[in-house]
């Protein structure tokens, strides 16, 4: 990993009090004149709006600004399509689209009813669907896992949620012998379309136990498939994926995402659970990324471009299938990979991003892929020592100065 | 201050119908018809061949695993009996009698056992993980009480479309230890759910007998603590499991909520092929439960009495199910095993091209060195 430092800017990603002055997030007036810009990146020419708004949080707890795009677009703020709402307003809203259009999809979870969810992705549902539909378990995650698989294998199309991504190791046994696996073991003849969400991720000192990469333990489970959202556009769009897939998904939310502003289209969209998003094209080196990462990653470009660099940023967004068609179109033209994850570097997403990449791309490749991801140790408490178990900015910066020598 | 007791002074009691002579010991029970009596013994004595047959096939080296059912025949198809083909099944794995009720047949029987390419599940499982949606029977998993939950679940969807059906699951005496069991149970309670929790206490969960497995009365006090009603059943008596599972049913659907039925019972034959329970057990006590206590021939006593059943159509069955039975197994050994696609279908709905890539490069290795694989695969 490269030399870790700390970034005197107003970027700094620290949590103690002292760097409340450096906290860069905006007055609320000025959040809303942001605009985003819609660029066209698609090789199908879907456009994709790209996350330039700073993160605002109404809590304490202030995420890191996120790095500004050029405003390149011409429109103003008041005649912009779509409309603006947080991450989790956003997974909502593809929830309710998707409860209303089809009855057969429920809700189960901890506290996912009355109290609308530890992180409010289903505030207001249990009153428009009802208990039943909306269902407040007991507190047994491999319990109710497994009877959203039940509900599933007789027509329901249920999306489980864990409270937290780390509780649902209890339900390590229903979710790789059972779910994955029932549709292939009874011979396709019962099926286990469900959703499994919520949020994982190294948050603000929440301690070792709530601050798991779930998607280093599932990725190996052959039989369901995983994404990860980053951004309220992506959240909502994948999030209406994941449950009209016949097959099993887990959808890994960032505790850290959840308020997140963006402006979304007012028309329905479904995004493809096999995709990769990119977030900024470039020639020099490809980043690879997701989730809370993107972020970092992003702030890092900041830096980079005016180093005169052009990293071309890919948020992968698929983790289990790799879209290999998106991230190899990025390989053999930039020659050069990093990969930037939150999981810990044994075993993690990047371990095995870094094996398909060269098992497939090696001849495209200038020099080894480097990966930065978090150290092999549980995350600590304290605020200082959290932050150096996390990628950051900075290690980014130099490791694609090191890349690109 | 007063501390209630870990157990009460009486053992609950166990619910019976015939006593060991096939003789009604009074009139509080489900009248069954000729008919009905007639297939459930056909059943039950198919259910005994069947497993004594495919036992000695594995014995025989001719299918890797099997695990019997020798003694539980009255619980596996009585409770079968007294559901309708609308209710739906998640077994553990010593339940085929509903299957064979249902329809199953022996030959469907045999070709998952043998995994060739008729087996509903396509050879994906283990001998005896059958499973059947046409039947409304859960692919068996070998994961122990995995499937109490999926019950649950089940019996929520089908409280959601207000079907007139329940679900039930089946577990033994060692299942309710695991924690799925505990979980469901709470659920089923809180949510009021149409489910049956039947459990088979045979006794023993592979080597160990159940004063090692829990220290309450069996598993029937487990249904008071988390406020399920529940009963405990004489599991070899059929008549017995018959009311009891009709009656549990009724409530289940038309007051929504969960019961919890114990039948007592003895696993007479080993774990499974990869067990020799006489290491653990007494020879003796296996032979008696066999002979002394079998539930097949307690029920015959009471049907013959009734004058629906003798000598003569008791050898015709047997060796009728004999002859088809080893018919069956002739055809199933023969028959081709599934094609190589079948081990990259049906992981997801579309396979992905990272699987349909190492489907290529397995068919491409058995094209290529043929003589280390063997003939009856098609690729």
């Amino acid at each position: 990993m490269a030399a870790l430092f700390q970034a005197p800017t107003a970027f700094s990603s620290s949590n103690s009090l002292d760097s409340n002055k450096f906290n860069h997030s905006p007055s609320p007036r000025s959040l809303s004149e942001r605009k985003s810009s819609i660029l066209t990146v698609r090789s199908d020419a879907r456009s994709n709006p790209l996350l330039n708004s700073a993160a605002h949080k109404p809590h304490r707890f202030i995420t890191n600004a996120v790095a500004t795009k050029p405003d390149t677009s011409l429109a103003s703020t008041s005649s912009k399509p779509g409309h603006e709402l947080l991450l989790f307003e956003a997974l909502r809203e593809g929830l309710e689209e998707e409860m209303e259009r089809d009855p057969r999809v429920c809700v189960m979870g901890e506290d996912v009813g009355h109290y609308g969810g530890s992180y409010k992705v289903t505030k207001g549902l249990a009153t428009k669907f009802g208990d039943l539909r909306v269902l407040d378990t007991p507190i047994a995650e491999n319990s109710f896992t497994g009877m959203g698989i039940g509900a599933a294998m007789t027509g329901l199309r249920p999306i489980i949620e864990g409270m937290n991504m780390g509780f649902l190791l209890l339900a390590f046994n229903q979710i790789s012998n059972n779910c994955g696996m029932l549709h292939y073991t009874s011979g396709g003849q019962f099926k286990i379309p469900v959703v499994i969400r919520g949020p994982g991720g190294v948050g603000r000192q929440l301690g070792a136990e709530h601050s798991q990469r779930l998607e280093s333990y599932f990725q190996s489970i052959p039989g369901i498939q995983m994404v990860a959202c980053s951004t309220p556009y992506n959240a909502k769009g994948l999030m209406k994926a994941a449950i009209r897939s016949e097959n099993p998904v887990i959808l890994f939310e960032h505790v850290l995402l959840y308020n997140l502003k963006d402006r979304i289209p007012d028309e329905e969209y479904v995004l493809s659970l096999e995709e990769a998003e990119m977030v900024r094209p470039g020639e020099h080196v490809t980043i690879l990324t997701y989730s809370r990462m993107r972020y970092h990653v992003m702030q890092a470009a900041k830096t980079l471009v005016n180093k005169g660099y052009d990293p071309e940023v890919i948020d992968i967004r698929s983790l289990k299938p790799f879209d290999l068609h998106t991230i190899g179109k990025s390989v053999k033209k930039t020659h050069r990979v990093l990969i930037v994850e939150e999981c810990m570097r044994t075993g993690g997403i990047g371990a095995s991003l870094t094996a398909a990449i060269t098992e497939n791309f090696n001849d495209d490749l200038d020099a080894p892929i480097v990966c930065l991801s978090s150290q092999d140790v549980p995350t600590p408490y304290a605020g200082t020592l959290e932050e150096w178990t996390v990628v950051q900015p900075a290690q980014i910066v130099t490791a694609v100065e090191q890349l690109c020598q | 201050m007063r501390f209630i007791s870990e157990s009460s002074q009486e053992r609950i009691p166990c619910y019976r119908v015939l006593d060991d002579d096939g003789q009604p010991l009074a009139n509080n029970f489900v009248q069954v018809s000729e008919d009905v009596a007639v297939r459930m013994y056909n059943n039950m004595v198919t259910l005994q061949i069947m497993d004594t047959i495919f036992y000695e096939v594995q014995r025989q080296g001719r299918i890797s695993f099997y695990a019997t059912t020798i003694g539980e025949e009255a619980i596996n198809i009585a409770s079968a009996a007294a559901l309708t083909m609308d209710d739906v099944i998640f077994p553990q794995y010593r339940e085929p009698g509903p299957l064979l009720w249902r329809g199953f047949t022996l030959q469907e029987i045999a070709n998952q056992c043998f995994s060739n390419k008729y087996d509903n599940g396509k050879g994906r499982q283990m001998p005896i993980h059958y499973g059947s949606n046409k039947h409304n029977y859960f692919t068996v998993a070998s994961t122990v009480a995995t499937q109490i939950p999926h019950a649950v679940g089940a019996a929520y969807s089908i409280k959601m479309d207000k079907k007139d059906a329940c679900s039930i699951t089946y577990f033994g005496d060692g299942g309710s230890s695991e924690g799925d069991f505990h979980a469901a149970l709470n659920f089923a309670a809180v949510m009021e759910a149409p489910v049956i929790f039947l459990c088979r206490n045979n006794g023993w969960a592979i080597s160990t007998p159940t004063s090692d497995q829990f220290r309450s009365d069996g598993v029937v006090v487990k249904g008071q603590a988390y406020g399920v009603c529940s009963i405990r059943v004489d599991g070899n008596d059929a008549l017995a499991i018959y009311s009891a599972v009709q009656a549990a049913r009724e409530m289940a659907i038309n007051e929504e909520r969960p019961v919890l039925i114990e039948a007592l019972t003895y696993r007479v034959g080993h774990h499974s092929t990869s067990d020799d329970s006489t290491k653990y057990r007494p020879t003796n006590e296996i032979e008696w439960w066999r002979l002394a206590r079998d539930p097949v021939a307690r029920f015959r006593k009471w049907i013959e009495r009734n004058g629906w059943w003798n000598d003569m159509a008791e050898s015709e069955l047997r060796n009728s199910l004999r002859q088809e039975l080893l018919h069956s197994i002739q055809v199933a050994e023969n028959l081709e095993k599934p094609p190589i696609a079948d081990i990259f279908n049906d992981v997801y709905d579309v396979p992905p091209s990272s699987l349909r890539e190492q489907e290529q490069w397995v068919k491409d290795t058995v094209k290529n060195h043929p003589l280390d694989y063997p003939e009856n695969i098609s690729a």
